[in-house]
């Protein structure tokens, strides 16, 4: 057999390690899209009137709006009548403590790794868990309290916070956005909402743990951050989902917002299933994340490590509106078999003397295709703005597929760009180069890889570094030999 | 030590080693010269176990085992080290951690822990003295954008590193300066021991006035032509291939 061949006939090896599912006493809307399907949301999470108003306001919107078919990914057109919009535990939804938790679910957290245990919470990781439609737990909310940040579920910051809400819920991400904006708007279920008062560095990483469990059931996540001026805080999120034959939508919005001399770390490790090695089942991660430097050197940077879904489209950005903000998006993604993604970035450039910084590492093994999609807008009123863009491909295999489109439009002279890309392959000769060094195939494209990444893993908050390294390291297993 | 019995070879159908045989043993420097396109590089990446190769007959004995049992990173844990004729970049990964990864999975499967970094550090900056290797290459992806001279003399510091029993050069000496080639002939010199061996694939006798051969081979047609001392690299270099070709054809 031919080495390429045998590339990828190893490459469909690879396991999935969060494809179980938890059997949980579920309560669900009827499947399909209407009125009064938002109607039951809203009701479900017992939400004040005008919050279901902005919600069938969206849904208009929505209705308006045709898929969009830019996108260098290929998929059957999605029913949205055939999903389900709400699932959630028929039990008490949210817990105050570990010591009420389901037990069913405690096994979950543990299968999943989420650090609820009692050795990771002393490291210092708050955590909000949502399953489904539902945020069934966060941790050291009282202690994050104390300190005047506020780290709950957005459902629950709709009825104690409503005035932030109604500020800030879609100012970045304003409903007609895009297609799957609006639809998230219509009917988002749940997600964080984070607030960090002034002059406070939050204590501790905030962390939240996505999990799509129900059978086809979408899952539409809507998470809000808002630091105050001279405000620090490190947010990250996971993902997972069972293994599936069908095809589950994940359609989630980001809003972050950083005033004055206020730092935003956003991290990422999505591990949606991604579909067997066939290209049956997976996610459909269709989500839109944003961030807006608003006040004078305020800082945003994105870091994520996509290694699941069957499809990802995706483009976390930063709108540097605040003169001398800060935008920054380092990212790895992984596709293997049959997997596509479409992600990278947009730096919107308004204030002056902003600055950004792009180094995005794709990585395809197997048949799938990666494409990074970015866009530097330079307006006239940018005045000495920078940008910076590394953009490298990896190739493992010679069916896989690695595509770079980086857009560019600059209105202000003054204003600088900068772009470099490479390609590289593990190719026959790199890997037999490490064998007879001693390295096997695995050791030789761990090594690889992880030094490729090197540079993005470094962004990450220390605890998940390590998290984020095996994870490529079993999205990859076995994807040479 | 190495025992190469009737080794035929072919890629793609097509025949480039042909009834080869070969004896090494501890302690021996030998030689291998040869004509371009003659299989010097195909009989060096056949021992290290690439595997585009079929081999048609014949076998590779090793320390008394079947080496063509072997995946090569195995092979390499034995002991086995090619330098190769053209060393391949790696791209993100530093010298020093592809070593520290290299001399771990060795240790390992020779049951032992992993090195200690103090040691490790301080091996890596006697063998640098050793190839007069410039440290500043250490910290720089693999062979990244190294210069031809600069890539030979990382293979030999490698091999320094790995301190294996049977090393195969191939064409180390190509691309090297004069003075590069002293540096690297040395470093092989005090190197050997009674219990390694090294088979030198060359083109110049050159080198072999620096790494004195016990034996010379000659490969001509996928196989070996004729043995001697070093003084069949000498005649060599006076007369060419020519007379070699003759004798085999006739
Ligand atoms: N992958 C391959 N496909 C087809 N032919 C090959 C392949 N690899 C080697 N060969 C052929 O096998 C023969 C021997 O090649 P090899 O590289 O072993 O020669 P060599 O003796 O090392 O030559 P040189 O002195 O030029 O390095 C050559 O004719 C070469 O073209
Ligand atoms: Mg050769």
């Amino acid at each position: 057999m031919h080495d390429d061949d045998k590339l990828i006939e190893k490459a469909t090896t690879g396991e999935y390690r969060y494809g179980f599912v938890t059997d949980i006493e579920q309560e669900t809307a009827p499947k399909g899209l209407s009125e009064d399907t938002i109607r039951f949301i809203s009701a479900k999470k017992e939400e004040p009137e005008w919050m279901l108003e902005w919600r069938l306001k969206a849904f208009k919107t929505w209705q308006q709006m045709t898929e969009p078919d830019w996108v260098n990914v290929h998929y059957p057109k999605i029913d949205f009548q055939d999903i389900i919009y709400y699932a959630g535990a028929k039990k008490k939804p949210q817990y105050e403590s570990l010591d009420e938790v389901d037990p069913e679910l405690l096994r979950t957290y543990e299968k999943l790794g989420i650090p609820v245990e009692e050795q990771k919470m002393l490291a210092g990781v708050a955590v909000d868990f949502v399953m489904d439609s539902e945020s069934v737990l966060t941790t050291f909310k009282k202690q994050l309290k104390e300190f005047g940040v506020i780290f709950c579920s957005i459902s629950e910051a709709i009825k104690e916070y409503p005035e932030l809400i109604q500020k800030h819920l879609g100012s970045v991400v304003p409903t007609r956005d895009n297609y799957y904006a609006a639809l998230n708007s219509a009917v988002f279920s749940d997600g964080s909402f984070v607030y960090v008062p002034k002059g406070v560095r939050c204590p501790m990483e905030l962390s939240t743990y996505f999990r799509i469990n129900a059978e086809n059931t979408g899952q539409f996540e809507r998470t809000l951050i808002i630091a105050e001026d001279d405000s620090y805080v490190s947010y990250l999120e996971g993902c997972t989902a069972p293994m599936r034959d069908e095809n589950q939508l994940h359609a989630a919005v980001v809003e972050l917002v950083a005033q004055d001399r206020a730092e935003i770390k956003y991290s990422t490790v999505q591990n949606w299933y991604p579909g067997n090695s066939e290209g049956k089942g997976g996610i459909y991660n269709f989500v839109t994340k944003r961030g807006l430097c608003n006040g004078v050197e305020s800082k945003i940077s994105w870091t994520q490590v996509e290694t699941g879904s069957a499809i990802t489209w995706k483009y976390p950005s930063c709108i540097l509106k605040g003169d001398r903000s800060i935008g920054e998006f380092y990212s790895v993604a992984v596709t293997n078999n049959f997997q596509q993604a479409d992600t990278g970035t947009k730096m919107i450039h308004i204030g002056k003397n902003t600055k950004s910084r792009i180094v995005s590492k794709g990585i395809s093994a197997g048949k799938s295709q990666n494409s990074y999609r970015g866009l530097v807008q330079m307006h006239k009123t940018a005045k000495n703005a920078y940008n910076f863009s590394q953009c490298d491909s990896l190739l493992i295999g010679d069916k896989c597929g690695a595509h770079t489109f980086p857009y560019l439009e600059v209105k202000n002279s003054s204003a600088q760009v900068e772009h470099e890309a490479t390609t590289s392959k593990i190719g026959e000769d790199m890997l037999f180069y490490c064998n007879q060094r001693g390295l096997s195939d695995e050791e030789a494209v761990n090594l690889i890889i992880n030094g490729y990444c090197k540079e993005v893993f470094r962004h990450l908050p220390m605890e998940f570094a390590v998290e984020a390294q095996n994870l490529l390291a079993i999205s990859l297993e076995g994807s040479v030999g | 030590m190495l025992e190469i019995k009737n080794l035929s070879v072919s890629i793609d159908g097509h025949s480039i080693l042909d009834n080869l045989n070969l004896s090494v043993k501890p302690g021996e420097v030998h030689a291998i010269m040869g004509p371009n396109g003659s299989g010097k590089s195909t009989l060096a990446s056949v021992i290290a176990g690439r595997d585009e190769y079929d081999v048609n007959g014949g076998k590779i004995e090793y320390q008394g085992e079947d080496l063509l049992d072997l995946d090569p990173h195995e092979r390499a844990h034995k002991g086995v080290f090619l330098a190769f004729q053209y060393p391949v970049e790696i791209p993100g990964v530093s010298m020093t951690n592809f070593m520290k990864a290299a001399i771990n999975e060795k240790r390992k499967a020779l049951g032992q822990d992993p090195v200690v970094a103090k040691d490790f550090l301080k091996m890596i900056k006697e063998k640098m003295a050793l190839v007069k290797m410039d440290p500043k290459l250490m910290s720089r992806s693999l062979n990244e954008g190294f210069s031809g001279g600069e890539k030979k003399r990382n293979e030999i510091l490698q091999m320094a590193m790995l301190e294996p029993k049977l090393a195969i050069m191939d064409e180390t000496d190509s691309g090297l300066d004069i003075d590069a080639l002293r540096i690297v002939a040395n470093g092989v010199n005090s190197l050997r021991t009674s219990e390694n061996a090294f088979v030198v694939i060359t083109h110049y006798q050159r080198l072999l006035d620096y790494i004195v051969p016990d034996y010379v081979h000659i490969l001509y047609n996928g196989q070996i032509v004729k043995s001697g001392d070093k003084s069949l690299a000498l005649e060599l270099d006076d007369k060419g291939y020519e007379w070699v070709k003759e004798e085999v054809n006739a």
